[in-house]
């Protein structure tokens, strides 16, 4: 088993929640994760990403190579499509839809959508909106984590002891919220692959 | 047999925790910075009470932790490559004096400029100082050495060097950690009563020992656990390969690399492992992060001897930093076809957060210094910094720690007005107290404004040791208080601002404006804690 991950955001988004769970559910499993973070000046509103890299043989590289992803999930349109090159001919983009806006010249969003869509294997979801049709806006990294979860070869419930691990010291309804999060951006994910 | 996921620096952290340090000394920056946290947060650190308070600079740091050293308990201190700079003076020093307990500097190097102004490779300061250096190639090893470092540093009576690179340090995997920390050293004077007075009649006794010792460090590399042969069948090239490099080698060639390598992690540079490389070998390749310090040393001045390649000839770029693809290519093997960035995707450059106290500091100052046209505001290093970029014009110089001071005051001395120096406030504290005296000497016509968050942002939040103080440092250092004005930095303090400003620049010497604000994610910090707190008095 081998998995190799591209995490895109904007600084700020919290984009290493998402990872630390996966990071989680890793241990959990006796895998290999090697995972390079974006710490620093980018942190302030500048284009960050995490490389996340799992597999049940040893790790060499805290990098992927180029062509190499399974899957880029990104929690912002536009940054989905700076890491394209990582991207396998395989591999996966699971999207949110919503767009950071902090640039003055960010593209015509339909147009950033036009090419996400014609992309062959694309999941774009509108993260937000499932999180307030939760009730909390706050878990939408987690509804992204959900809609990752048919493409990453991790149990399910390793995923889930995971958020209840990260989020237990912010209270059991925290913890549920977000499992809600997890199942609905999968459900979404499953119907629209 | 614990397992953790740690970051790099983290996993340094931990080694040194293990290791039986008595104290870290460290000044926040980017990618050290998580080194001293770590500790900070770490509960055996908080049981031993170990030191790990930050230090005003990179060069007060050092000091202290040569000092804990002096006093024979081990000590850990930690910087970013640029502020080994800073510490450059008690550094080469510590070489000439050697250490009493185990004493680790942590330099974490930014090979592409990630966060930083240069790429500088500190394995360079190393040889400058004479000293062994170490060069994890993985957190495993930055762990290992860290924790064994110190026993090194105590048997050979040197201060080591461990180096790490930008992704090592922001990279987290699974350590293997050892079962107990050991405990810390007893407190004990040197035996040798004149070891740390480098006064020139024992400088040049200890520089002579240092010169000794020279054989026991090379002899130290050539048995470390940390470099090691890998044999290959392909003999037409040997690959040397250095620290982190050697994860990006071994990615290319998951059944196994067909050359023969040596991999180093510990230096000086073992000459008898290179020889066994260089002896069947038709020619060697050096792949190191940073800059060519190993090509250079292998490759002689008059080129004779078996070709050595790197990046001195262009077989691997000179800037930047490392990654598979970079080795592939310079190998010669198929790289991936990958498909191109698509061209609508913008550039998303950092920038100053929503809210930010920094927005109403630099409004104020763009619109009086409109008037006299570019070039006349000296910034620093810090969040700050971003009001360089669009939308504002506030800055036109960022070079090195506290040098926004000392710069508008060299203009100002060349005839520039108005000369203003943009600074926040734990930089001032780190080196703009200095300039701030230089400049008062001089009766200087500079506007400096230190843009007060209450906090060491860019690095995530430290808390800064001239807290509160600002005002009665300047007063302390000279500054007429007249000319020394605190102001809230808020959009509704706009005019009243500018008219300081303009009030300020009429002034003939040194005037010091203040906008004050808490730095909003530290107060979003502070909020979430105190919430955190009160919930856990409520469940006990």
């Amino acid at each position: 088993m081998k998995c190799d991950i591209v995490l895109a955001g904007v600084g700020g988004q919290g984009i290493l929640s998402i990872a630390t769970v996966l990071g989680f559910a890793a241990l959990e499993n006796n895998l290999y994760l090697k995972q390079a973070e974006t710490h620093g000046m980018s942190q302030r509103g500048g284009a960050v990403q995490s490389y996340l890299r799992l597999s049940d043989s040893p790790i060499h590289s805290d990098l992927i190579p180029l062509g190499k992803a399974n899957l880029i999930l990104s929690v912002e349109p536009m940054e989905s499509l700076r890491y394209l090159p990582y991207l396998s001919a395989e591999g996966y983009v699971v999207t949110n839809t919503t767009p950071f806006l902090n640039i003055v010249d960010y593209p015509d969003i339909q147009i950033i959508m036009d090419r996400i869509r014609s992309l062959p294997h694309a999941v774009a979801i509108d993260a937000e909106a499932i999180a307030r049709e939760i009730g909390q806006i706050k878990v939408s990294n987690m509804v992204m984590l959900g809609a990752a979860t048919p493409f990453i070869d991790v149990p399910l419930e390793s995923i889930e002891k995971g958020i209840r691990e990260i989020f237990n010291r912010k209270g059991e309804k925290m913890v549920e919220l977000n499992l809600k999060a997890l199942y609905a951006g999968r459900d979404f994910a499953i119907a629209n692959r | 047999m614990t397992k953790k996921l740690l970051l790099g620096v983290e996993a340094i952290g931990q080694g040194a925790i293990d290791g039986g340090i008595s104290g870290v000394y460290a000044y926040p920056g980017t990618p050290s910075t998580e080194i001293t946290e770590y500790i900070q947060d770490n509960e055996v650190a908080i049981s031993r009470n170990l030191h790990r308070e930050w230090s005003a600079n990179e060069k007060t740091a050092f000091e202290s932790a040569l000092g804990m050293s002096y006093a024979g308990k081990r000590a850990l201190v930690c910087m970013k490559h640029v502020g080994l700079n800073v510490a450059a003076d008690p550094f080469m020093n510590s070489a000439m004096t050697g250490i009493n307990g185990g004493l680790i500097i942590a330099v974490a190097d930014d090979p592409s400029m990630h966060s930083s102004q240069n790429e500088q490779d500190s394995r360079y300061y190393g040889r400058f100082a004479m000293i062994p250096v170490f060069e994890p190639s993985n957190q495993q090893e930055a762990y290992d050495m860290t924790r064994t470092g110190f026993e090194l540093s105590e048997k050979l009576g040197t201060p080591v060097l461990l180096r790490v690179t930008t992704r090592l340090a922001h990279s987290r995997a699974g350590v293997i950690l050892a079962p107990a920390a050991v405990s810390e050293n007893a407190l004990i004077l040197p035996s040798d009563p004149f070891q740390f007075i480098l006064l020139p009649a024992f400088a040049r006794k200890r520089y002579q020992t240092l010169l000794d010792k020279q054989e026991r460090f090379e002899h130290a590399a050539e048995v470390s656990e940390f470099n090691s042969f890998i044999d290959g069948y392909d003999k037409s090239a040997g690959i040397v390969c250095c620290g982190i490099a050697m994860n990006y080698l071994m990615e290319n060639f998951p059944d196994g690399c067909p050359h023969p390598i040596l991999k180093i992690s510990q230096y000086p540079l073992p000459s008898n492992l290179v020889k066994i490389l260089e002896q069947q070998v038709e020619k060697l390749i050096v792949i190191e992060e940073g800059y060519p310090i190993v090509e250079e040393q292998l490759k002689g001045f008059f080129g004779y001897g078996k070709p050595v390649s790197g990046k001195l000839d262009g077989t691997l770029p000179r800037t930047g930093e490392l990654n598979p693809d970079i080795i592939a290519k310079a190998l010669k093997l198929d790289s991936n076809a990958a498909s191109s960035i698509p061209g609508l995707v913008a550039n998303r450059p950092p920038s100053l957060c929503k809210g930010c106290g920094h927005h109403d500091m630099f409004k104020a100052l763009d619109e009086v210094t409109a008037d006299y046209g570019p070039g006349h505001i000296f910034s620093d290093i810090g969040c700050y910094t971003l009001g360089i970029l669009p939308p504002y014009h506030s800055g036109y110089t960022c070079v090195d720690m506290g040098a926004s001071v000392t710069m508008a005051k060299g203009a100002a001395d060349a005839g520039l007005f108005p000369s203003v120096a943009v600074i926040g406030d734990s930089t001032f504290t780190h080196s703009g107290i200095t300039g701030l005296l230089d400049a008062v000497y001089e009766k200087s016509n500079i506007l400096i404004m230190i843009g007060d968050n209450e906090s060491t942002s860019m690095t995530g939040g430290q808390d800064s040791a001239a807290f509160g103080k600002i005002e009665s440092i300047c007063a302390g250092a000279g500054v007429n208080p007249e000319h020394i004005h605190v102001i809230e930095a808020l959009p509704k303090n706009h005019e009243k601002l500018v008219d300081l400003i303009r009030r300020e620049l009429d002034y003939e010497g040194v005037s010091v404006i203040i906008p004050r604000r808490e730095c909003v994610q530290k107060s979003a910090r502070r909020i979430s804690e105190s919430k955190k707190q009160k919930s856990g008095i409520c469940a006990s």
